[in-house]
């Protein structure tokens, strides 16, 4: 073995390294780069949510800020900047009419962060360029909070960190400033985790939030007309993921109650005004016949109070309620992704103790609309006398005798819409065939009303969520039968059964264009994107979904009373072992001397026994002659282990086995 | 009152910080009990900044702002601990300490050694309310960081409390510890600014024989001693004998210019530091001149001779002279 203890030299560095301290220092051109870089990559993904002239101003500042790092120039006057402030100030208030808020804010941390840089004079300075940093770092997730803005945070926060380091040392280079912060980081993450999962968590908002999201956002309307949901087919935007809690149903099971519609004015199917009515479903549980369905929907924000769930639902999210026709409502708008449990029981039964003003609302027709339509449903209703069920059986067959088609691309409706398309053209999408089966179960004067949701969905087989896109949109009906009450009828079964069987590629006709994800083809590329959301669906659910909720939910399953009492308890504990077993490792180097100094430690030690201390400045000939002349009875050894030691110490090429030589002399040596 | 609370305050707690037996032994290593910890005003600010964006995070139900805050939180932990390894097994020896005049600014070198594999930067060492010296110790090395103080009077000058500290790195958190360690400065009085010329004119002044006689003439030779300035060897006898015992040339001068400096010789109305003023001020006189001197104060003699050993040797005695035996203990180096 080669003895490697050679570069344990020491080096004695001049006294001219000793660098006087100025607490005054200005911050230095190196450090100015720094806190450059980190204020450009907290600005770069807020550029496009800043009004125009904010962006352009704050990026001629950045480009005026590296030219006086450049040229070295001098930093504007302060009158310059204070005014700069002002005029930004003001620009923002004009633009927002209003200085607090989440984007006015920003907007206004963004015009301090570019002033800050010019005005780099103190430490102080840089310290508050590095707080704002980390305050516009914070301020990107009000905008998106996806998996890939988390790894672009990851490295904006490195980069603001370096500069930090920089702050207090600017001579290491970019490379080693990089790799500290990165050490730091990494040696934070533990914390982080930790923190992350056991830190007690609070439902906000804890003050009222200022300003409406106003984003527009894919999805149902309150309101259906023809080609309303068509449309939607074009978007294979999630609308919400499910994860059951047993194995999937069928897929024509899978029908999302969404909107309940009564009001039609000829054209238009519309949900009623009316409030919530229950906070209970006003259906018993013991009429269910089937087995009850337990899942976790996740539901993507719409901005709207609406809520999906299978049917029927038996328990409430909280702070939602039912409808008098069993809409679900949430009391607030869906701003954020929101996650519920519900139990479904598919057969129950419901509807059977409606007030009449319900029934009498899913009766209303507009006068004199679509002759041909009322005409056949007063027919039946003059054959079949009282029997609604016989006059539903009869629209079926109806429906199914007219050889209706299912498309996308339905040809325009004048102002008879139902008429048209049962006898006319005959093409048309869900909500052609749900509003004139509802529309003539009406004329027949058997209540009706249509049901807009979603049908289907498909697994992703990577995470066996069950996701339900935009183009999974459907509309149905529903019929009021005595005994039974509301009964779901879907006449797009008639037509194209495979549209709620398997889904809706299948039946439409293959000419027809559909967003990529709902064709059946690209097995492959489809196999990547069911990855990708699978990604994403995780992320979600547990990093951006990570409620107090899912906290207690994890805390339980890991067997913890999900009190905040023993959170606290159980994260101090953790955090104290981490910082614990931090220290170890990072103070454990501390005894790695070289073994020719230690052996050399051990020598001196025993003569300090006796009385002869080793002085820094002697030699180990100066030492071994003084020990000897004290200690004559050793002073062969003695002398013997000074030579060993500095062979090994000064000698050009020592001898390998000088240091095992050298231990076992001063093992020898019993003083 | 309240600063004079807060001073009495800290100077408690640095008395109990320092309980070490004085003179502090040396090496000094800052082992772990008695090296310190706490946040800066930055440190503070940070953390005034974590509670703002945690509370954005929870109004907002920002899940990656939770992330955000927490990471930065993990940060601010471990940066308690970088800051206190950066410091904590330092090791300080004292190092050199010239002596200097009454009046100049005492130097102290401190000996900081690292025994670690990793660098420890900007360490700072100050006195009280001084502003600091700022060193980088690089692995493995011995750096030394120098410590001026006003010199103002004679006597020995201890080496005041020095807060050794660091913020590195990231200036959040402050660890510091105190030394004291057992180090003088000599100071040597000032010399008196119009002193009276020397005393040649007294019995101070021996062997007046020679007197008006040109200070290089050759007297004689004696046999060489170590003290001799090589430039007086007699180099021509030492190529003629063959034995190589070298000899000194002696010149009339030297003897003629052997001059006593007497404590009584200044004038009498002088006070003691003033005497001792006029003393020093002789002293460097004659010693520039290249006489040989002796010292004669009441209770110390120096014979005549030359050099610095001896030039030192006289100003010690002139600094030490009548001062507390408190101040002299440590007077012998």
């Amino acid at each position: 073995m080669p003895p490697d203890y050679k570069r344990w030299r020491y080096t004695h560095y001049p006294p001219h390294h000793v660098l006087m301290a100025r607490l005054d220092r200005p911050v230095s051109r190196r450090q100015s780069q720094w806190l450059l870089l980190a204020a450009v990559t907290a600005f770069a993904p807020l550029a496009t949510h800043m009004p125009v002239w904010l962006t352009l101003c704050v990026g001629v500042a950045f480009v005026w800020r590296a030219w006086l790092i450049q040229r070295g120039g001098r930093l504007p006057p302060r009158w310059l900047l204070v005014s700069l402030v002002v005029a930004g100030s003001l620009g923002v208030f004009f633009e927002y009419r209003s200085l607090f808020g989440r984007t006015p804010g920003i907007a206004l941390l963004l015009i301090f962060l570019s002033l800050k840089l010019m005005e780099l004079r103190a430490p102080r300075d840089a310290v508050v360029t590095v707080l704002l940093c980390y305050f516009l770092i914070l301020g990107q997730f009000l905008f998106t909070q996806t998996l890939l803005t988390a790894l672009m945070t990851c490295l904006a926060v490195v980069i603001t960190t370096a500069a930090l380091l920089a702050a207090n040392n600017d001579r290491p280079t970019i490379k080693q400033q990089f790799e500290h912060a990165g050490r730091l980081l990494l040696q934070a993450l533990p914390f982080m985790l930790l923190l992350f999962i056991l830190f007690p968590r609070v439902n906000g908002p804890l003050w009222g939030l200022p300003e409406d999201r106003r984003t527009a956002l894919s999805g149902l309307t309150d309101a259906m007309a023809p080609g309303t949901i068509a449309q939607l087919s074009q978007s294979d935007a999630i609308a919400f993921r499910v994860a059951f809690t047993g194995a999937a149903p069928a897929q024509s099971s899978l029908y999302w109650r969404g909107l309940v519609m009564p009001d039609f004015d000829g054209r238009t199917w519309r949900v009623s005004q009316t409030r919530e009515a229950y906070t209970t479903p006003p259906y018993a549980e013991e009429s269910r016949r089937s087995k009850p369905i337990d899942y976790e929907l996740t539901l993507e924000p719409h901005g709207k109070r609406w809520l999906f769930a299978l049917e029927f639902p038996t328990t409430l999210p909280t702070e939602s309620g039912l409808t008098r026709d069993y809409q679900l409502l949430s009391r607030q708008p869906v701003r954020s992704r929101m996650r519920y449990t519900q139990r479904a029981v598919p057969d129950i039964r419901k509807g059977l103790t409606d007030p009449p003003e319900v029934l009498q609302e899913s009766l209303a027709l507009p006068k004199n609309s679509n002759p041909r339509t009322r005409a056949i449903a007063i027919s039946w209703r003059q054959r079949h006398g009282d029997n609604d069920a016989a006059i539903v059986q009869a629209a079926e067959d109806f429906f199914s005798r007219q050889l209706l088609r299912y498309t996308l691309n339905p040809p325009l409706t004048g102002s008879d819409s139902v008429d048209e398309f049962l006898f006319d053209n005959k093409r048309g999408f869900c909500e052609h065939f749900a509003s004139a089966f509802a529309f003539a179960l009406r004329a027949a004067g058997v209540p009706a009303r249509v049901v807009a949701g979603y049908q289907g969905g498909e697994i992703n087989p990577v995470d066996g969520f069950l996701v339900v896109r935009q183009y999974d949109a459907h509309a149905w009906t529903e019929v009021w039968l005595a005994k039974q009450g509301w009964v779901r009828v879907d006449p797009t079964a008639i037509a194209a059964p495979r549209r709620i069987d398997s889904s809706l590629a299948t039946a439409i006709p293959a000419d027809e264009t559909l967003p990529f994800l709902a064709r059946n083809e690209m097995a492959w590329l489809k196999a990547i994107r069911y990855q990708i959301d699978a990604v994403t669906n995780g992320w979600n659910q547990w990093v951006l979904g990570y409620d107090p909720q899912r906290q207690r939910d994890l805390l339980t399953r890991l067997g913890l009373d999900a009190d905040w009492r023993n959170m606290t308890a159980l994260l101090a504990v953790l955090c104290g072992t981490t910082l614990l077993l931090l220290t170890g490792w990072v103070l454990r180097q501390r005894e790695r001397i070289d073994p020719v100094r230690r052996a050399w430690r051990r020598f001196t030690a025993k003569l300090a026994k006796r009385g002869i201390v080793w002085q820094p400045w002697e030699g180990p000939d100066t030492l071994a002659a003084r020990a000897a002349s004290q200690l004559p009875l050793h002073a062969t050894k003695i002398h013997a282990i000074a030579r060993s030691y500095a062979r090994l110490r000064y000698a050009a090429h020592p001898p390998s086995a000088g240091l095992v030589e050298l231990n076992q002399y001063i093992r020898d040596l019993s003083l | 009152m309240l600063p004079r609370l807060r001073h009495f305050l800290h100077e408690r707690f640095v008395r109990w910080a320092l309980r070490v037996p004085t003179p502090e032994p040396t090496p000094i290593t800052l082992v772990q009990r008695r090296v310190y910890v706490l946040p800066t005003r930055v440190g503070l600010a940070f953390a005034v900044a974590l509670i703002t964006i945690f509370l954005g995070a929870v109004n907002y139900n920002l899940s990656l702002g939770h992330a955000l805050v927490f990471w930065l939180a993990g940060l601010g932990i471990v940066t308690i601990l970088h800051t206190f390894r950066n410091l904590v097994q330092l090791t300080l020896r004292p190092g050199r300490c010239p002596p200097v005049f009454a009046g100049d600014l005492a130097s102290f070198d401190l000996l900081l050694e690292n025994t670690r594999r990793d660098a420890r930067i900007n360490m700072q060492l100050s006195f009280s309310g001084e502003p600091p010296v700022e060193i980088d110790l690089p692995a493995h090395t011995t750096n030394t960081a120098t410590l001026t103080l006003p010199a103002t009077q004679r006597g020995w000058l201890a080496l005041p409390r020095v807060t050794v500290e660091t913020t590195w790195p990231l200036g959040l958190i402050r660890a510091w510890s105190y030394i004291a360690p057992d180090m003088r400065c000599l100071v040597y009085p000032a010399p008196a600014r119009n002193a009276p010329p020397l005393p040649w004119n007294s019995e101070a002044f021996q062997g007046a024989s020679n007197v008006g006689q040109g200070a290089d003439d050759f007297a004689g030779l004696r046999h060489h001693q170590p003290a001799d300035p090589p430039r007086h060897v007699a180099w021509k006898a030492a190529a003629r004998q063959d034995d190589g015992k070298l000899q000194t040339k002696l010149f009339s001068g030297q003897s003629a210019q052997e001059l006593w400096l007497d404590w009584d010789a200044a004038p009498s109305a002088l006070t003691t530091e003033q005497r001792i003023a006029c003393l020093t001020r002789w002293l460097l006189d004659a010693d520039t001149a290249g006489m040989h001197w002796g010292l004669r104060l009441p209770s110390v003699r120096l014979a005549p001779a030359q050099g610095a050993a001896h030039r030192a040797a006289g100003l010690q005695a002139l600094a030490l002279y009548a001062l507390p035996a408190a101040s002299r203990a440590h007077g012998t180096p």
